[in-house]
């Protein structure tokens, strides 16, 4: 019953899921759900010049995604613009940008669709090595840098006052931002990025009083969504992008029952 | 290098501006091991300030900090957490170093709210989060603590056990405490040394210095320099050994 492209699908997708259920939740915590967007966006611009110049599609993201991230930072420094504004400009610039180069490329025949929803069922195990070596070390790397990250997450002057260098840690989470960008943009697509990322940790959030459970919670719930996402685009023959978001919001809707719940108690 | 294996944190002539405006400017001052430096000053002097650049949070400062330790503990006046953070006390004491359960409790104990231990952090009061707040701060041991208005909210009886609790820990753990306080009768008893701020160093010295001191007299009147008396109050409660309140 399970094809071969099944299979990698399903890797793929619970690959992506276990890194994103951990960066989900600071993208929470942070209020970094209109940055994700704007680097989402971006990696539009990404997949162009991967076809333009024949280089990897992850690897041309990533590096596209970590600039718009350090002009935004620069813009930041040196407009008076609010920061939802400059997010906009990125994001939006970037695709339109992005389109427009594709409008060059006449010589690529282009699924627009695939790049902005996500194309899970076209993975290739080169594709799957990227996601799990790529996804391991993000995750490598944030558990070395949680402490400080998460101690500025809840307040910057108590970090930086106590020694733990919380700038540097929010250089290093917006690398690992422009990462799980990367090795995901195949799956899930521009557009839903940000969903598989926000999605599953407002779910934990519901039903966790503390923040190592809701890691954990979200990381399960990402695994879920990818699973009950996956089965039933089988099923009803949907396209897989957009199943997994909205399992991933099914879960989240469940979640809120628990809510209920524990008002009801504290009643 | 200083010849003074004591000196924790020294600030040479330093200052800080924001928007072209000077929040303080010109501040010397030193806190050493086992000693409690005071800040005092009107609203708007800089008190805070002080303390933010002496613990190198401010970093385009004017002059100079030297700091001798990254063991600090830090009590900020204000902090705003997220509450999109789902955090306990328990979580927040791990904050920014790893704690067994034995220092965590102890900490906790001290200052009074162990029994908050498993409680969300947002649904404490004002007074209870500034206890937790200081029970944070001394449980990593530091060497250097920076306590910017370590008790307000804190009911009255509170109050002077959390004072006297500071006084114990800088003697137990030979640390330097950084005090910012409003309550000049403690000033006066419990500290070693007072800066007396209001833009930058009106005075400062010893708290019977300060009290003679015209510009302090000017800045807090003359009632204030009558506090000169060791500072006595009634207890409504006893303390067990290790500093926490015995419960009726």
């Amino acid at each position: 019953m399970f094809d071969d492209f099944f299979i990698r699908a399903l890797v793929a997708g619970l690959g992506v899921a276990f890194v994103t259920g951990p960066l989900g939740c600071f993208v929470i915590w942070r209020r970094l759900s209109y940055f994700g967007d704007t680097l989402a966006h971006s990696a539009l611009l990404g997949v162009t010049l991967a076809y333009s110049f024949e280089i990897n599609i992850a690897f041309s993201v990533f590096i596209i995604s970590s600039l718009i991230a350090l002009i935004l930072i620069q813009l930041q420094k040196r407009t008076n613009l609010p920061g939802d504004a400059l997010l906009g400009l990125l994001a939006h610039s970037s695709l339109a940008v992005g389109l427009v180069v594709i409008g060059f490329l006449t010589f690529i025949r282009f699924d627009i669709m695939g790049l902005l929803f996500g194309d899970i069922l076209a993975v290739t195990v080169d594709d799957l090595l990227i996601i799990w070596i790529g996804g391991a070390l993000i995750l490598l790397v944030l558990k070395l840098i949680w402490k400080p990250l998460f101690a500025s997450t809840v307040n910057y002057e108590l970090a930086e006052a106590e020694g733990l260098n919380p700038d540097r840690a929010k250089a290093i989470f917006t690398i690992l931002m422009a990462g799980i960008i990367a090795i995901s943009i195949k799956m899930v697509g521009l557009l839903l990025i940000t969903g598989m990322l926000i999605i599953p940790a407002a779910m934990a959030r519901n039903i966790s009083d503390s923040p190592q459970k809701m890691v954990v919670y979200s990381i399960i719930g990402g695994l879920l969504s990818v699973i009950l996402g996956l089965f039933s685009s089988l099923e009803f023959n949907t396209s897989s992008g957009p199943s997994i978001i909205a399992a991933a919001l099914f879960l989240f809707i469940l979640s809120l029952l628990n809510i209920k719940q524990s008002i009801k108690l504290k009643n | 290098m200083s010849s003074n294996n004591n000196l924790l944190v020294k600030l040479n002539n330093a200052g800080y501006q924001h928007n072209n405006k000077w929040l303080v400017k010109g501040v010397s001052l030193s806190v050493e091991k086992g000693k409690i430096v005071t800040l005092i000053g009107p609203n708007g002097s800089g008190k805070s300030t002080t303390a933010k650049i002496a613990l190198g949070i401010y970093k385009k400062i004017d002059g100079e900090v030297e700091k001798y330790t990254n063991k600090v503990g830090y009590v900020p006046q204000k902090i705003s957490i997220d509450w999109t953070l789902p955090l306990r006390v328990h979580d927040f004491m791990l904050l920014t170093e790893n704690l067994d359960d034995e220092a965590i409790n102890k900490a906790l104990s001290l200052t009074g709210v162990i029994h908050l231990k498993d409680k969300n952090l947002g649904n404490l009061s004002g007074g209870e989060f500034q206890r937790v707040l200081l029970a944070r701060a001394i449980s990593k041991k530091p060497e250097l603590l920076v306590l910017d208005e370590p008790v307000q909210g804190v009911d009255f009886t509170g109050e002077i056990a959390l004072y006297e609790l500071i006084k114990k820990i800088s003697d137990e753990l030979n640390c330097g405490i950084l005090l910012i306080s409003h309550d000049l009768h403690t000033v006066m008893s419990a500290t070693d040394h007072v800066v007396c701020l209001n833009g930058h160093v009106c005075c400062s010295g010893s708290p019977i210095d300060v009290a003679r001191n015209n510009e302090y007299k000017a800045l807090f009147g003359e009632q204030a320099s009558q506090i000169l008396t060791r500072y006595e109050h009634k207890h409504d409660h006893e303390h067990s050994n290790d500093g926490s309140i015995k419960k009726n």
